[in-house]
This record gives C-alpha cells, sequence and structure tokens, in this order.
C-alpha cells in the first residue's frame, strides 16, 4: 500500500489527472473553460491547465455534440482523451456522440474508443434545475459504456485512473456537493481501482443498504443513527455501476436478509430500479423483507431550499426505510 | 494534372463501384440481399475522386453513397458485399447493416453511423489528434446534403475552424434528403455559403466530374497539410435511384433524372479519355468485363461464405 495523504474530493480528482498525464502523452484534457487560467467552473482541471498548458488542457467552444464526437476520433487514433461536460445535465447535448457513435463501435468494427467523460453531477447545493441532475442510468442503460460513480476521494482518484486507462468509453460521475466538503486519505502514486469491483463502506449483519455516490455517506450517517437502536446495517458502495459487481450485491444480501437500494437520481426506472429487479430474481430465497428502493422524487429537480430537500433522500428517510424493513 | 495511369486509375475505380452498385441494386431486387441497402449511383465521381485523392495515411469518413471510397482505400469487395449479406466474414461481422460500420483502422477508413453528420467530429477529432502529434495527416468526411442542416454540422466546421484542424469536409450535395428537396431543406442555394459562415475557405465542384474532385479535395489536403487548416468542398450531383433499395422515389420529376443521366459520371469519364486516347472502345469494354467478373467473383464469395454463429453474439462489445 502506498503511503497515504489527506485530500479532498476535488483534490483527487485533480491529482488523477496529473497522475495520468505525467505518465502517458496520449491523456490530454477537452472541455469548455477547462484551460487557460481559469481551469474549470470547478477547478478540477486548474492544476493540469497549469501545468501542461493550453496544448494538452484544450478549451472547447460550447459544442459538446462536436468535441465528445471528436474525442472518440482521437482515441480511435491512440490518444487517451478526458472529456469534461461542465454539469451532468448538459451531457444531453452530447448524447448521439456518447450513445450512438462511441458505445458501439467496438461492437460493430472492433475499433477500441478510450475516452473518458467526467460528468460533475448531483445536487443539494441549490443549484435548480439544470445544474444539479444525476443522469446515470442513461447510461446504464446503455451497451458498450462502462460507467463509475466514486465515493470517496481514495476512490475518485481511484477510478479515475483506471477509466483513463480502459480501452471503452468511460463515463465517470463526480459528486459536486462532495468537492469540498468531503475530505479523506488518498494513496500517493499510480495505483488504479478497478472498475466493477464494489466496496462494503461499513459491515453488518441485519441489513444492506446497496448504493453509490453522495448517499454512501447518507447512508452511512443513518447507519450510525441504526447502530444506536440496535441494528447492524452493511453499506455496499458500488463504485462502478457497468459493469456492476454483482457478486458483491448477492453476498451482502445473502448475509443480511435484506435489502435496501438508495441513490440520489429520480428513483423512477433509476438504476436503482434494476439492483432490485435483479436481487428478487437472484436472491430471493434470501430474503426475509420485500427490496425497498430510495430515490429522488419523480419531478423536475427544483431550486428553493425546502423543495430541493423535499425532493431529495437524506439521513432521515433511509433511517425510516431501514426501520420499515426491520420491523418485517 | 492527373498522370495518365492515375486517370486509367479513375476509371477503374469508378467502373468497379458502378459495376458492384447495378449489382447488389440487381440481388436485391432478386430477393437475394438481407435487408435495406443503399445505392450510390451517381456519387461515384465524388467518392472515388476525393478517395484517391488523399494519402494511405490520411483518414476518411465515408458514408452510405461513398461505395468507390471504401473500394479505393483498400476494403475488398468481398468483405464489403460479405457485410451487406450478414457474414460472418464481412467488416462487421454480421453486426452492422449494408454500407454501415465498414471501419477499418489498418486501411484508415472511419465506420459511420445512421446518424450520418456524427462522422463529421469523429473525422474531426481524427485531424486534431494528427494536430496533437505533428504527424503530417489530413482527415476527411463525407456529409450529405441533408446533414448540413444539423447543429452538429455547424458545430463541427465551427470547432475545426477554431483549432485550425487539417481537416476536409466533402459536402455530397445530391438535392434529395430521403424525399425531400433541397429547396424545402434550406433557403440557401449553396451549402458552400455555410463555410463562409465559420470562417473556413468553400469551394463549389461538378460532383460528376472526377476530375475536378479531385483536384480540389488534393488542394484542400495541400493546405491542411501546410497548417493552413479546413475546407468544404461542395460537390453537387444527383442521387440517381431512391433513398434506399426499398424506394422508387417517385417524388423526383423524370426531367430531373433524365437531365443528370446525360452527365453520368462514369460514362463521362470514360468517353473523356477515349477522346484523349487513354482508353479505346475496346478498352473500355474490357473493363467493363473486368469488373463485371471482380464483382461476380465477390458475390460469390460473399454469398458462400458462413453466417456468423449465435453464440458469439455478446463478444466485443468491449475491448478487452
Amino acid at each position: 500500500m502506498s503511503e497515504l495523504h489527506d485530500l479532498t474530493y476535488l483534490d483527487a480528482i485533480a491529482e488523477g489527472l496529473m497522475v495520468e498525464m505525467e505518465r502517458d502523452p496520449n491523456v490530454l484534457i477537452i472541455g469548455n473553460d477547462v484551460g487557460g487560467s481559469f481551469g474549470g467552473a470547478f477547478k478540477v482541471t486548474k492544476r493540469a491547465a497549469d501545468h501542461f498548458g493550453p496544448g494538452r488542457v484544450k478549451n472547447m467552444p460550447m459544442t459538446e455534440l462536436a468535441f465528445v464526437g471528436a474525442a472518440s476520433g482521437m482515441a480511435l487514433m491512440g490518444l487517451r482523451p478526458v472529456i469534461e461536460v461542465q454539469f451532468a445535465d448538459f451531457i444531453s447535448t452530447a448524447f448521439d456522440s456518447i450513445v450512438q457513435y462511441a458505445a458501439t463501435t467496438h461492437y460493430r468494427w472492433g475499433a477500441s474508443v478510450p475516452w473518458v467523460l467526467r460528468a460533475p453531477s448531483d445536487g443539494g447545493i441549490r443549484s435548480g434545475p439544470f445544474h444539479s441532475q444525476n443522469p446515470e442510468a442513461w447510461f446504464v442503460h446503455t451497451p458498450g459504456l462502462k460507467v463509475v460513480a466514486p465515493a470517496t476521494p481514495a476512490d475518485a482518484k481511484g477510478l479515475l485512473l483506471a477509466a483513463i486507462r480502459d480501452d471503452n468509453p468511460v463515463v465517470y460521475f463526480e459528486s459536486k456537493p462532495l468537492y469540498r466538503s468531503l475530505r479523506g486519505p488518498v494513496p500517493h502514486g499510480d495505483e488504479a481501482i478497478p472498475i466493477g469491483v464494489a466496496r462494503t463502506a461499513l459491515e453488518g449483519d441485519d441489513l444492506s443498504i446497496i448504493t453509490y455516490g453522495s448517499t454512501v455517506h447518507d447512508s452511512l450517517q443513518a447507519a450510525h443513527e441504526l447502530s444506536n437502536e440496535g441494528v447492524a446495517v452493511e453499506v455496499v458502495d458500488l463504485r462502478s455501476l457497468k459493469p456492476m459487481d454483482d457478486g458483491a450485491i448477492l453476498a451482502s444480501v445473502a448475509k443480511t436478509g435484506r435489502a435496501l437500494v438508495v441513490h440520489a437520481a429520480n428513483r423512477m426506472a433509476g438504476v436503482g430500479s434494476e439492483i432490485a429487479a435483479f436481487i428478487a430474481e437472484e436472491a430471493f430465497a434470501d430474503l426475509d423483507a420485500p427490496v425497498k428502493r430510495l430515490g429522488g422524487m419523480d419531478i423536475p429537480i427544483p431550486f428553493s431550499p425546502p423543495l430541493e430537500d423535499a425532493y431529495r433522500v437524506g439521513p432521515p428517510e433511509i433511517a425510516g426505510a431501514i426501520r420499515e424493513l426491520m420491523a418485517w | 494534372m492527373l498522370e495518365p495511369a492515375a486517370k486509367l486509375n479513375l476509371a477503374y475505380w469508378m467502373r468497379l463501384t458502378r459495376t458492384l452498385d447495378d449489382a447488389v441494386m440487381a440481388m436485391w431486387k432478386q430477393g437475394r440481399g438481407l435487408g435495406g441497402t443503399f445505392s450510390g449511383k451517381g456519387h461515384e465521381a465524388i467518392s472515388v475522386g476525393a478517395g484517391y485523392a488523399m494519402g494511405a495515411d490520411d483518414v476518411v469518413a465515408p458514408m452510405h453513397r461513398d461505395l468507390g471510397c471504401y473500394l479505393v482505400r483498400g476494403l475488398s469487395a468481398e468483405r464489403i458485399m460479405a457485410n451487406q449479406l450478414g457474414k460472418e466474414a464481412g467488416v462487421t461481422g454480421g453486426r452492422d447493416a449494408n454500407l454501415h460500420g465498414l471501419g477499418d483502422l489498418s486501411l484508415n477508413i472511419l465506420g459511420f453511423v445512421s446518424h450520418l453528420p456524427q462522422s463529421m467530429p469523429v473525422a474531426l477529432g481524427a485531424a486534431m489528434a494528427f494536430q496533437y502529434r505533428q504527424e503530417p495527416r489530413v482527415a476527411l468526411t463525407f456529409a450529405g446534403d441533408g446533414s448540413s442542416n444539423t447543429g452538429l454540422f455547424h458545430e463541427t466546421l465551427n470547432l475545426a475552424a477554431v483549432q485550425r484542424a487539417p481537416y476536409i469536409v466533402v459536402v455530397e450535395n445530391n438535392q434529395y434528403a430521403y424525399s425531400t428537396p433541397i429547396h424545402e431543406q434550406m433557403a440557401i442555394d449553396d451549402i458552400v455559403v455555410r463555410a463562409t459562415a465559420h470562417g473556413i475557405p468553400g469551394q463549389i465542384v461538378d460532383g460528376n466530374d472526377v476530375a475536378a474532385v479531385h483536384e480540389a479535395v488534393a488542394a484542400a489536403a495541400d493546405r491542411a497539410r501546410q497548417g493552413e487548416g479546413p475546407s468544404l468542398i461542395e460537390a453537387k450531383t444527383m442521387r440517381m435511384l431512391g433513398h434506399a433499395i426499398h424506394d422508387g422515389a417517385e417524388y423526383v420529376p423524370d426531367e430531373l433524372l433524365e437531365e443528370w443521366e446525360t452527365r453520368d459520371p462514369v460514362v463521362r469519364w470514360e468517353t473523356a479519355l477515349v477522346e484523349d486516347g487513354l482508353l479505346s472502345p475496346e478498352t473500355v469494354s474490357r473493363l467493363h468485363e473486368e469488373c463485371r467478373e471482380e464483382v461476380e467473383a465477390a458475390i460469390a464469395y460473399a454469398e458462400r461464405a458462413p453466417l456468423p454463429g449465435a453464440a458469439g453474439v455478446a463478444d466485443g462489445v468491449y475491448a478487452p
């Protein structure tokens, strides 16, 4: 194990970019406002822009559909572009380039498209309907893409290294509310965290929470509260959504017999729906209670605090759901 | 100026393209085809002329009317026909239909998706990669009059212009996007003005004159290689058959087709070479016969070739 240092979630991503750009001259960054002296709307690319300059950290005009398509062309020629869409909400402007071209190319004619698309996602920071979304389900539904959603600084760095080294298009969902609020130990060095391997964030025998991204932390908070009531909750942080660590989900549910699936995205046809159906199909005999899902309401994400708080899942809702499942 | 050998090569590739195209149309009408397919009849001067003007290290992104470009770039008629019939030996191994997805990086060909303007930014990305690595290579993409109305067309031209990428867009203006005539698609007479809007040089060429297409593309490639940035070439032509095999194109006035028939790019080039003394009526006949034999052999190969096994249906979704 490499030596650790303490980083914010944001600095861990920035360090991951630095590590890969130092290691591989084929890695470059493209996106809106990523370069120059500015270094990105959230400053995630500032270190790289300062160090490597405009040749490797390239500002793009507001042409997401075109520059994501161009990333596919770069990748086909052997480069490894890391694309920043300024907000995950804006990913829809580049949809064809992601799901029609990049996702299908290897299956159709055998050519690799190794890019990473960084999508600053998630809400709770009063940013309104178009700067708060969690659109990961669109991409988990798309064969040919990989999708990751780190919850900790260490995973933010390690999964970014793995995503950049992967020979497939990877959509990397980073949680904006964690950028500066979350600090944690991050290994120095260039060790990647493999895509498709979940992490047990908390061990417990009574109930499994299957989650990812910022709701890992909400789940841990609820689990802590329930421990005072004598309930030992296990929290499985999926880390990767496609491919998903089916084995880790089944092993945890087999142990606890109860499953609660939680994510920040709206619940309707969300990734949690797939996980719940998978548990029902594959682990029915292990279950002592129905599988329960928690997610955002099926509404556009509202701006004003009482409205957004009503929309979002938080520790109280998670604690309530745990109590409900334990009462079975 | 084209050397005599190059002129003869262009005649061969255009005749081979037309012969294969005619054979495919006949097969599908006889019920020997699979799914739908497309004809590029009328587009041979553009697809062959542009493809021939590019170097082996340059990248091309042809579309469904650019059969000639695939052939010129070295994709064999066997592999193309095997793909048309959904065979394992096809470029996509039965994964993608007709001319879709005919990509082969060893030949520097990018495959396309049905969302045709998607090829534009991908080819631009190839050009930006050449720029990044300081390689003297150029990328060329084809696009249609229909595509030129999309946001992606404009996004890509703008991005190419800002980057000064070594990039060429050949717009094949064949007067129709499926059934919609050009005057219902746009309120301008020439698509080339869209290049002007983005600050890049544009040029109109006679898309039925292979020498003109070749000359324009070669000049654009030279400029690109010298760091002078992207170019757009509008090649005006006519789609001589329907959008796809099922489409009788009754919506196209007969007079329009009759007028363009007199400018058939393949016949026109052969006639010019006979007048030049590079070909004779006898050598033209021999050329036709050679192309027929080559096409028949490719079709026989493709018809004999096995279909893919269903066991492999999920292979290759991801690169290992």
